[in-house]
């Protein structure tokens, strides 16, 4: 920056070297350490598919909560989640829909939060 | 005689149970509870409006323990500071103890905050005032370096971890130059990667990712009755006078600064009770000792905020920058004549203060005994409805669902960080503290021209200065003369 030793690079610089520094140090100092270890649920298919459909579940929020807004959404993943973790449909569609609606007018009504309507759009409130 | 009013106390009950919903759900902070009641006081006559206000920040700071200890999730930015602390505490059985704790030391700090805010607002206020660049950076390098004392296991990676949490925080069009940094033509990045959603992301949904992938394994959800909460608290009390006179006189202390609030406090009292304590070894393992400093920290630093709010009406925090909009809507214009011009409303102010750090025993406790009984719930339902919390949460502080995302990616980013031993606690503090101490340095560089020596040559700053430079290299020499020898 003109006529100021210390422009916006300084300080992302700054942390740059300390992470530098630090690297090296941890590298030396862990030398007779496994480079990764690889935790032990991956092999197993219920846990890996669980926390991938949190992932992806979470991503598809993301992408299709303002089209298909909250309730359909949230109604989707809860059912999802539960059933996923050995949840029975008894019990998982009741939950996924009391907790979808609670949590949509205690957001929305009380809190204010203007949380996507969707193709609801015609029925919102 | 202004507060014994049957409608300002039903405001007062009503607002307590407000901020202790958004204290309690991770995402939501007080400061966003003060934004949600500020139309709400419109419609109120002074008193209450401001009471509302004090009561429900109270409560929230509070309230934000509560799924920190049980959960892992902290519900606020200020009880970040230990919840791992807290959650280890929980899974040896002592759950009831550290929210105990922190109930109890917040009303008692909350009160200590008070009564300073009464007695001494003006004087120091004045000392608040002397604070420029200069002391200010000093300020978030004493507070950063906690992060050296806070990280468990390997300082080395909790120096990273932090570094981490600064170049997080150095996203955006925000910095002093208004350049945009690592914002990729993105309009997004160019508002930079908000905390909450962050927080959210490496705190719960890591800890909700652990939980899911330990599907297989039995839910060992802590211990399986509550006991007294109170039980032990004297027995406390009497064993810790020490962190909890420091603790509060640092939270107001550091409440009272402009800019500087309870999330700071927080993390600074936990550091020095670690620093400090004869049973450091105990730390990290489920230690009452740090949440017993920290908790009194943050409630005072809520009382503390509001003296440079109340004498200068410059704010204390982001909740008092609220307040003293309110302030004047109602006709409370801040500055030394309020409280001459304006006692009677002043003194009913104070008095519910006093109040709401003392109804907070009674409705912490109905909290802690109804959180509890939701946490028996089975993990396949209420994990998931955790995670719909967060996104919601994550959601409502930008209305943007980039939030959700930045919540996601970070979420894998904690928990990758905490399977290979770096921990998430120092991350978060460098995002809190990255932009005052660019800031700061930027602007007392411009002010001393260049000259690094100008950093001394304040006397509060010269002070501070050493001090950071103190708590830095006495322990590297103290390591390194060990070694050596």
């Amino acid at each position: 920056m003109p006529g100021q030793k210390f422009g916006p690079a300084w300080f992302p610089g700054l942390i740059a070297i300390g992470l530098m520094v630090c690297g090296a140090c941890l590298i030396f100092t862990a030398k007779d350490q496994r480079l990764f270890v690889v935790p032990a649920w991956l092999s197993r298919p219920r846990p890996l598919l669980a926390v991938l459909s949190v992932l992806l579940g979470l991503l598809f929020y993301v992408l299709a909560a303002d089209t298909l807004g909250f309730y359909l959404t949230g109604l989707l993943l809860l059912t999802l989640w539960t059933r996923l973790l050995g949840a029975s449909w008894r019990l998982a569609l009741p939950v996924a829909a009391i907790a979808t609606v609670v949590i949509h007018l205690s957001f929305y009504k009380l809190l204010r939060i203007p949380l996507p309507w969707g193709i609801l759009e015609r029925f919102a409130f | 005689m202004l507060v014994l009013d049957p409608y300002v106390l039903w405001v007062i009950l009503g607002s307590a149970v407000f901020g202790l919903f958004v204290g309690a759900v991770p995402g939501l902070t007080a400061t966003m509870a003060t934004a949600l009641l500020v139309p709400v006081t419109f419609f109120m006559p002074p008193v209450p409006a401001i009471a509302s206000i004090v009561t429900a920040t109270a409560m929230a700071i509070f309230a934000g323990d509560i799924p920190s200890c049980f959960l892992r999730m902290p519900g606020t930015p200020a009880s970040a500071a230990y919840t791992d602390e807290a959650y280890a505490m929980t899974k040896k059985g002592q759950g009831e103890v550290a929210l105990g704790a922190g109930l109890v030391f917040s009303v008692i700090g909350g009160l200590f905050g008070t009564a300073v805010l009464i007695a001494a607002a003006p004087a120091l206020a004045e000392v608040a005032l002397k604070f420029s660049s200069f002391e200010y950076f000093w300020l978030v390098v004493l507070g950063l370096s906690s992060a050296v004392f806070l990280a468990l296991g390997n300082p080395l990676k909790g120096v990273v971890s932090l570094l981490i949490g600064l170049l997080v925080s150095a996203v955006g069009l925000d910095n002093p130059a208004g350049h945009p940094r690592f914002t990729f033509g993105n309009a997004e990045l160019a508002g930079g990667l908000t905390l909450i959603p962050i927080m959210i992301g490496m705190f719960a949904v890591s800890e909700i990712i652990r939980g899911i992938a330990a599907i297989e394994q039995p839910w060992q959800m802590a211990q399986a009755r509550i006991g007294n909460v109170f039980k032990g608290m004297w027995e406390l009390t009497k064993k810790y006078p020490v962190q909890t006179l420091r603790g509060s006189v640092l939270g107001t202390a550091i409440g009272a600064l402009p800019g500087a609030g309870a999330d700071i406090a927080a993390w600074m009292s936990y550091a020095i009770s670690k620093r400090f304590s004869k049973e450091r070894h105990l730390f990290g393992k489920g230690h009452v000792e740090g949440i017993i400093e920290a908790g009194a920290s943050n409630n005072s630093a809520l009382a503390g905020a509001w003296i440079p709010a109340l004498v200068f009406g410059i704010p204390g925090d982001s909740i008092t920058a609220i307040v003293i909009g309110v302030l004047y809507i109602k006709g409370l214009n801040p500055g030394p004549m309020v409280f001459l011009e304006k006692a009677p409303e002043m003194y009913a102010i104070f008095l519910v203060f006093i109040l709401a750090n003392l109804l907070m025993i009674p409705l912490g406790v109905a909290a802690i005994k109804g959180a509890k009984q939701m946490l028996r719930a089975p993990r396949e339902l209420l994990l998931p409805v955790i995670l719909l919390f967060c996104i919601v949460g994550s959601f409502a502080i930008n209305n943007s669902g980039f939030g959700v995302l930045l919540m996601l990616v970070f979420g894998l980013v904690g928990y990758l960080m905490e399977e290979n031993g770096f921990p998430v606690a120092p991350a978060i503090l460098g995002m809190v503290l990255g932009a005052m101490l660019e800031e700061n340095f930027i602007s007392s560089m411009i002010k001393a021209d260049g000259r690094l020596l100008g950093f001394f040559e304040r006397p509060i700053a010269g002070g501070l200065g050493i001090l950071a430079l103190a708590v830095v290299a006495i322990p590297l020499l103290r390591r390194f003369f060990r070694s050596a020898a």
